[in-house]
């Protein structure tokens, strides 16, 4: 039964980064379209792979662990010397094309900068050359008096990652989003005011498809936070703004989607307004639903469900932290009112996550109305350990395992999460540790 | 760090509000907490990351707060009625203005490095949320975690290069907001103020959040970055010749 299914939750896999360097701290989770293969970025520029261990009869209770597969550098810090500033080598994004032969493609980019990288692998080399010996040096010809033909053999498994086309110097602004359209020839990249469209072959052109930079820079109000393409129609994607808007774009109207085919508002609050309303608004992560039907939408204190029919308000609406509303000033100054929480869908849309702060991660079940807040700590994540379900205390008295609003840990940040495309298995980044959590129901 | 607001002190003002009825403290309490919220907001957008460039977003959230406090100071009458000075000031001293702006925070910074104000990451727990104090009529902020009394030790320099700001703000009318995004259309000759203003040291950019000054009319106020679109067309431009 569902209400038991939380209660079972999860097996725990912590893959831990004792150090404390900032180049550690994760900056982006994803799966892939199987979900056998995880990737994270961090803010050194380094791409990490994971991959699921096959089940094996032997070792039942093992199943589907995640072990390291690969490791890169994708990206390398830059210094624009015209402008005086560094342009940082942070992964913001990674995203997965769908997998159509034995080689595995990623997208990763930084502010500036989209790669696609090959991951590859090599179990044979070739042996037995005429004119190389086994070192690799030439031989001399004269002491060749036999010829063979080379034959692969086996050799230990080599993971290689390989940049095939790198797409830069076509965004002004920061980039902060990538996403591969389902025609998979094509994906785009949306920075603070523009989103461009590439071809997976052309790295020296890309086609503006938004822009909303002011002609006068003195009139910037608003600038795009996060875009997606549809899951399934290739021609439609949605963008987010600072103003908590959404605006979904038919790229068959115009070459130039300025104009919006559909607009997402949902109307102020009169009773809610304050000075931080519009910040409070700010989207920080669009996802469409794997059916394609909905939207969901992350803003600093709710998750919101969006049916793509309906554009006046969103139909389900999610408290992540509500207790924070009457923290907001504090939270201005010390900029927490920034941070950019993403959000996810799991495999069949039925339950919703994304993340909070103290280590806290929060899922809702979109059917039955039930939330849970779960936590990434180390205390928590002895291997196979049960997660038990954490609850903050608003006022009043505290019980015994609550957690007062005033003790929350601010800098403990958990903005990027992961779900398995079928599975209930989730990854949770919590600065510098990557946490796999895994649903027990047999 | 800065865990609680920043204060300005109206001066004088004060006492006659301790002693006045509970109306009249709520208030003055109220425009005390909006002038605060105005002085972090305005020093937020100065202090930035100094190497690498500051996040458009935050920027344009943060200054469209500063705008929508104008914008009520200005109906309530005390924008106008903190700067009596203000009126019939000419542009040029509005953009002269700004560039002391960005100085005094910079020298007053010297080798001092940028508290933790724009950082973007907290340095620990925020330790002194308090609970909310009520919004007696429906305009007032949300959160409240002001406190009127208390001096703070740490503020030294910092506090100095605020009241600095502030008493160069007090001279600028509510247009002044504009001039935050505002275009430079001379990208070549500020070309060699931004080089030599960034290289001049491990300091804090506080014009950076500034995004550029509109010179309009030709000053010294370009030690700001200009539009980022036509540094890269004049960067490709100077690398193919």
């Amino acid at each position: 039964a569902k209400s038991s299914h939380w209660k079972k939750l999860l097996n725990s896999f912590l893959i831990p980064n004792l150090s404390k360097r900032k180049a550690d701290i994760i900056s982006t989770v994803e799966f892939n379209h199987t979900g056998e293969l995880l990737a994270t970025g961090d803010k050194g520029g380094r791409v990490v792979i994971f991959q699921r261990e096959q089940e094996s009869k032997n070792q039942v209770h093992r199943r589907g662990e995640y072990n390291v597969y690969s490791t890169f550098q994708s990206h390398e810090p830059e210094f624009d010397y015209l402008k005086s500033l560094e342009i940082e080598e942070k992964i913001n994004k990674i995203r997965w094309l769908p997998q159509q032969n034995a080689a595995y493609f990623l997208l990763s980019t930084n502010d500036k900068t989209v790669k696609l990288w090959k991951v590859s692998e090599r179990d044979k080399r070739p042996e037995g050359y005429n004119l190389k010996d086994e070192e690799g040096r030439l031989r001399d010809p004269a002491t060749i008096t036999t010829l063979r033909v080379p034959v692969l053999r086996p050799m230990d498994l080599m993971v290689e990652a390989t940049p095939r086309r790198v797409f830069a110097n076509a965004h002004t602004y920061h980039i902060n989003s990538i996403s591969v359209n389902s025609d998979y020839e094509t994906y785009m990249s949306a920075d603070d005011l523009r989103i461009n469209l590439w071809n997976f072959e052309i790295t020296n052109q890309s086609f503006n498809i938004v822009d909303i930079k002011p002609a006068n820079m003195e009139e910037l109000t608003e600038v795009i936070t996060a875009a997606e393409f549809h899951p399934h129609h290739c021609n439609t994607f949605v963008y987010s703004s600072s103003k908590g808007t959404i605006r979904l774009c038919d790229m068959r109207a115009s070459a130039l989607c300025d104009r919006h085919t559909k607009f997402f508002e949902e109307p102020e609050d009169p009773s809610n307004r304050s000075f931080f309303s519009e910040i409070i608004s700010s989207i920080s992560d669009v996802k469409f639903s794997h059916s394609g039907r909905y939207i969901m939408t992350r803003d600093y204190l709710t998750v919101k469900v969006w049916d793509l029919n309906m554009e006046n308000r969103p139909i389900e609406t999610y408290q992540v932290h509500d207790y924070l509303r009457s923290k907001l000033c504090s939270l201005y100054e010390n900029d927490c009112i920034f941070d950019k929480f993403e959000c996810v869908w799991n495999g069949s849309d039925s339950v919703i996550m994304t993340g909070s702060y103290n280590n806290f991660f929060r899922m809702f079940d979109r059917n039955t109305k039930r939330d849970v807040t779960l936590e990434a700590s180390r205390e928590n994540s002895k291997p196979r350990a049960i997660l038990k379900p954490r609850k903050v205390c608003v006022g009043g008295k505290r019980r015994k395992d609550e957690i007062s609003v005033d003790s929350l840990d601010f800098s403990k940040k958990i903005l990027h999460t992961a779900w398995h495309p079928s599975e209930n298995i989730i990854a949770v980044a919590a600065t510098n540790n990557l946490y796999i959590f895994q649903d027990k129901v047999n | 760090m800065f865990a609680r607001g920043l204060k300005r002190k109206c001066v004088g003002h004060e006492e006659d509000v301790e002693g006045a009825l509970a109306g009249l403290k709520t208030v003055s309490s109220y425009s005390l907490q909006r002038q605060s919220l105005l002085d972090m907001s305005l020093v937020k957008l100065q202090l930035c990351h100094m190497l690498v460039e500051p996040n458009l977003c935050r920027s344009v959230l943060i200054a469209n707060t500063v705008r929508q406090i104008q914008e009520e100071m200005t109906q309530d009458g005390t924008w106008r009625a903190v700067a009596p000075q203000a009126a019939g000031r000419a542009p040029l001293d509005r953009l002269v203005s700004t560039e002391i702006l960005c100085r005094a925070a910079w020298e007053q910074e010297g080798a001092r490095p940028a508290p933790g104000l724009g950082d973007g990451h907290t340095q620990g727990p925020v330790s002194d949320l308090c609970p909310v104090t009520s919004a007696q009529a429906p305009r007032h902020p949300q959160s409240s975690v002001w406190e009127m009394d208390g001096p703070r030790e740490n503020r030294g320099s910092f506090h100095k290069s605020l009241d600095q700001i502030f008493e160069t703000l007090e001279t600028k009318n509510p247009s002044c907001m504009e001039e935050l995004f505002s275009d430079v259309d001379s990208p070549y000759y500020d070309l060699d103020t931004v080089l030599t203003g960034m290289m001049g040291g491990a300091r804090p950019g506080p014009c950076e959040g500034l995004e550029g000054l509109a010179p309009a009319t030709p000053g010294p106020s370009s030690s700001c970055k200009s539009d980022l679109g036509e540094l890269d067309h004049v960067v490709e431009i100077l690398v193919e010749t």
